[in-house]
């Protein structure tokens, strides 16, 4: 990982060639000489190392094992894992809906945040916080407070909202159980997460588009850019390029965790766990089943996906 | 941008700008104002059918049963907001000086390891700490935390974005300054409270407002990491009004909570915006 991210950092002048006894007593007097600064880093890094690093090596490991608990961690070797992928149908249905919710709402809300903040830098500055306002108000509400709402929107009577207006309509015949019919639980659910999707990333997105430099776009008009489009596609886009490629790292992460909405809105579990996705799964096995060893290899599972898409996302957007 | 396609189209696309942010916008909000609007709505109207989305009688009777009828519960409501003031508030300040130290030198000194560390933080940022929180509670339970607020709080110290997006500031700050204070024999600790904190200014909000929003809101760590009633946060509190995932009960009190629970995170954007688009511009990652 580090070869693909250490470009921004200057190497340290102890990599000079030397004996190798040498080179470690020079590292090490080099290491003496900032001794201010592994102090000052030592309060974050103490706890990055006890609540980052040590649960993800703790994570792998208990995933070979069987642990409820109450007993003994005892190694199974790779069973929960057989357990996982060959008979856990939950497990591979959670999957697919992550899957599915994960390659609609990221891709969508992905865009819809940019495309949004671009449109937003396009206008005077003084208008730009109402609407900045307006789009990223949303993402800082918690599924929580907002299930009272959705669930009233939602709801599978005539008084939910949106039946009685549809029916009022004519569309449909009779009320439509959005949050108990399979069919629609996933559909709401990204429906609810695409209009909280508008966060850090949509902000990145708006503060990198403030500092594209004017004279590029002089620039551009001078080579023959004629259409918004086309200041769009070959100068902003490629100007705001690092917080493109932060926005998606923040969207990946996000789209593949839904929990909380579909907690709030269809329950744990879900009926016929048409809402069960990996995290749902993950909480299921750990605080209510206690089969942390279990839990465990779904968290590694989910880990490596993360870390996994990431990596895509990296090749993808990282090169210059 | 202006004066490149300034032409006869211009007006209507520029109109056309405007009525679609409008209406978007606008749209983005009805929920919230849904939201405020049954809080305000007495007894009488909230089961009205045909259901309406707007208040015609405007009363604060929810808020006030919100603090009457939890009153009287066992734990009462303000027990759960002065819960979570107290979590966010130390996560945050902690969380400032805790990555202000550390950015410090991630950024401005050269020393062995520099890459490696930062390396590591931009590759945390890349999955979720929820994938986490089995080992965590494992942790917590057998450190003996349980039930005590440092269990809410130390697990989320450490956080990377604020720390990623402090670094990556700091890196465009000019080294002239620093030096200018070394010079006139300022120890590096004094550089960092006297130099680096005010111009970290803009950075310090913007962690502010994400490590606020994520302590405020975060209902799960109260779950997890507390059995005590009176341990628990507002999260976590508005869903035990609500009866539970799926259930709408006391709709006029739960609106009222959740609309409590929403302000503060509002105030604190409105608040910081202007220096959190400054630092945003600096949060761009590079291969």
């Amino acid at each position: 990982m580090s070869d693909s991210l250490g470009t921004q950092v200057t190497s340290t002048p102890v990599q000079t060639a030397a004996s190798p006894p040498g080179r470690l007593l020079q590292l090490w007097k080099e290491i003496k000489r900032h001794k201010v600064s592994y102090f000052l880093l030592a309060p974050f890094l103490i706890l990055f190392f006890f609540f980052t690093i040590v649960p993800i090596f703790m994570s792998i490991g208990l995933s070979f094992t069987y642990y409820n608990i109450l007993e003994k961690p005892r190694f199974i070797g790779l069973s929960n894992y057989r357990l996982l992928f060959v008979d856990d149908d939950i497990f591979l249905k959670a999957v697919g809906t992550t899957l599915k919710f994960a390659f609609i709402t990221g891709p969508v809300g992905y865009i819809m945040a940019f495309l949004l903040a671009w449109l937003i830098s396009q206008i005077p500055v003084k208008y730009r916080f109402f609407y900045t306002l307006c789009f990223y108000t949303p993402s800082i509400t918690s599924a929580v407070a907002m299930s009272v709402v959705w669930l009233y929107l939602f709801a599978g009577d005539r008084k939910g909202l949106i039946n009685y207006y549809a029916m009022k309509l004519g569309l449909f015949d009779e009320p439509y159980l959005f949050l108990q019919n399979v069919h629609s639980i996933v559909p709401v659910i990204i429906i609810v997460s695409l209009w909280m999707s508008m966060g850090v990333g949509f902000l990145a997105f708006l503060a990198g588009l403030q500092n594209v430099p004017k004279d590029l776009y002089e620039a551009g008009a001078i080579d023959g850019v004629r259409y918004r489009w086309q200041e769009l596609l070959y100068i902003t886009v490629p100007s705001v390029k690092p917080q493109l490629l932060f926005g998606a790292v923040l969207q990946v992460v996000s789209s593949l965790t839904v929990f909380d909405v579909s907690i709030q809105l269809v329950g744990l579990p879900s009926p016929l766990y048409a809402g069960h996705t990996i995290l749902t799964h993950l909480f299921d096995y750990a605080f209510i089943k206690f089969e942390m060893g279990y839990a465990s290899a779904i968290a590694v599972v989910l880990f490596i996906m993360m870390i996994g898409l990431n990596r895509i996302i990296f090749k993808l957007l990282g090169r210059d | 941008m202006h004066g490149i396609v300034k032409g006869r189209r211009v007006d209507w696309s520029g109109i056309f700008l405007y009525v679609f942010l409008t209406g978007f916008g606008l749209l983005m909000l009805l929920p919230l104002v849904y939201m405020a609007s049954t809080s305000l709505k007495p007894v009488s109207e909230l089961f009205l059918f045909p259901p309406r989305f707007l208040v015609d009688h405007p009363t604060l009777m929810n808020f006030r049963d919100l603090l009457l009828i939890t009153g009287t519960s066992f734990v009462p409501f303000s027990r759960y907001i002065f819960n979570s003031i107290v979590v966010s508030g130390l996560i945050v300040a902690g969380g400032i000086v805790i990555s202000a130290m550390a950015a410090f030198p991630l950024a401005k000194h050269n020393m062995p390891f520099r890459g490696a560390i930062f390396n590591m933080v931009v590759l945390s940022l890349m999955f979720s700490p929820m994938v986490l929180q089995i080992p965590q509670y494992l942790l917590i339970s057998r450190s003996g935390l349980m039930n005590h607020y440092l269990a809410l709080i130390l697990p989320y110290l450490a956080a990377p974005v604020g720390m990623f997006l402090m670094t990556q500031f700091l890196r465009q700050i000019p080294d002239a300054l620093l030096e200018a204070a070394r010079i006139d024999g300022a120890s590096e600790w004094k550089v960092l409270w006297s130099v680096i904190m005010p111009m970290l200014k803009p950075a310090i909000a913007t962690f502010a407002l994400f490590s606020f929003i994520q302590a405020w809101n975060d209902p799960y760590p109260a779950m997890v990491y507390t059995t005590k009633e009176d341990m628990k946060t507002l999260p976590l509190a508005i869903q035990t009004i609500s009866g539970g995932a799926g259930v709408i009960a006391r709709v006029g009190t739960f609106a009222a909570a959740s609309f409590l629970m929403i302000i503060p995170t509002i105030a604190v954007f409105v608040i910081t915006q202007r220096l959190v688009l400054q630092t945003m511009a600096h949060s761009g990652l590079k291969e």
